[in-house]
C-alpha cells in the first residue's frame, strides 16, 4: 500500500478512530459517548474498505453502527432517571486501570512492531462477497449454522431476561 | 527498499492501531462505573480484535478468506452479546434501580 492516498486514508482514519474512542471513554454525558461510538464503528468501516474488506464494511455499518448504537440508545433511555450530565463517570481503581490497559497496549504494539511478518503481495479478489458466500455455504457450513443458533437461542434469551415478572404473592 | 518502507502501510500499521484501539477499550471496561457504558469498551475491544482479523486477512493468506469470515462469526457473537447484555442490565435495573456497577454486589462475602 504504497499509494498517496491510502497512506493518507490509513492515518486519517486512525485519527477519527482513535480520537472518537478516547472521547467515548472520557466524556460524562452517556448519550455523547454512545454517539462517538457510531463515529468510531463507521470509521473502522472505512478502514475496512481500506483493507479491500466492502461486504465486511456494510455488515459493520448495518450491524454497529445501525443496530448496536440503538440499542445502546434503548438501554440508555430505559435505565437512566437521575441528570444526563453525570451519567458515565470513573470508579475509584480508574488509575490502575489506566496503568493496566496502557501496559496491555504497550506490550501488544511493541510485539506488532517487534514480530517479522510474512506478509503476501497476493491481492484480495475483488468480490469478496461471493468468495464469502461460497466458502459459508460449504466449508464453514457448520459453524454457519451453529452461529444462526447461537442468534435464536441470545433472541429467545433477551426476550425472557427483559419480559416484566410478575410477583410470586 | 528501506525507502519504501518507512512510508507505506503495511501489516503492523494496523496491528498497532487495534493495539490502542484495545487498550482505551480495556481502559473503559475496567474504570467506567456505568454498566452500559462497560458494554459499549467492550464493543470497542471487539472492534479491534476485527482490525486485526480483517488486517491479517490481507496481508497474510488473502485467497483463503479465513480472517474476513472469522470476523463476521465475531460481530455475530458481538450482537448477541449485546442483546442478551442489556436484557440482564434491564432486568437487574428493574430489582435495584440502578445501573451503577458498585451497586451490584450480591455475590460479596
Amino acid at each position: 500500500m504504497d499509494n498517496i492516498f491510502s497512506i493518507a486514508a490509513f492515518y486519517l482514519l486512525g485519527l477519527v478512530i482513535l480520537g472518537s474512542a478516547i472521547l467515548v471513554v472520557m466524556l460524562k454525558n452517556l448519550v455523547h459517548c454512545v454517539l462517538w461510538l457510531a463515529v468510531t464503528f463507521i470509521a473502522v468501516a472505512g478502514l475496512y474498505m481500506l483493507l479491500d474488506a466492502d461486504f465486511l464494511a456494510m455488515v459493520q455499518i448495518l450491524v454497529y453502527a445501525g443496530a448496536v448504537c440503538i440499542m445502546m440508545v434503548f438501554a440508555v433511555m430505559l435505565t437512566q432517571r437521575k441528570d444526563m450530565k453525570s451519567s458515565s463517570l470513573f470508579n475509584a481503581q480508574f488509575r490502575s486501570a489506566g496503568l493496566v490497559a496502557f501496559l496491555t497496549a504497550a506490550l501488544s504494539a511493541y510485539l506488532a512492531m517487534r514480530t517479522a511478518w510474512t506478509s503476501t503481495v497476493m491481492p484480495v479478489p475483488p468480490r469478496t462477497a461471493e468468495a464469502i458466500a461460497t466458502l459459508m455455504l460449504t466449508k464453514y457450513v457448520v459453524p454457519f449454522e451453529v452461529a444462526a443458533l447461537l442468534l435464536l437461542v441470545a433472541l429467545i434469551g433477551a426476550i425472557i431476561l427483559a419480559k416484566e415478572v410478575k410477583a410470586d404473592d | 527498499m528501506i525507502n519504501s518502507l518507512s512510508l507505506s502501510i503495511g501489516i503492523t500499521h494496523f496491528l498497532v492501531l487495534s493495539s490502542l484501539l484495545f487498550g482505551i477499550g480495556l481502559f473503559g471496561a475496567l474504570a467506567k462505573r456505568n454498566a452500559v457504558m462497560v458494554l459499549i469498551c467492550i464493543e470497542l475491544m471487539l472492534n479491534a480484535v476485527n482490525i486485526n482479523l480483517v488486517a491479517f486477512n490481507k496481508f497474510v493468506t488473502p485467497l483463503a478468506f479465513i480472517g474476513q469470515i472469522w470476523a463476521i462469526f465475531v460481530i455475530t457473537v458481538a450482537a448477541a452479546e449485546v442483546g442478551v447484555g442489556l436484557a440482564i442490565i434491564i432486568a437487574i435495573y428493574r430489582n435495584r434501580l440502578s445501573v451503577e456497577l458498585d451497586d451490584f454486589d450480591w455475590l460479596k462475602w
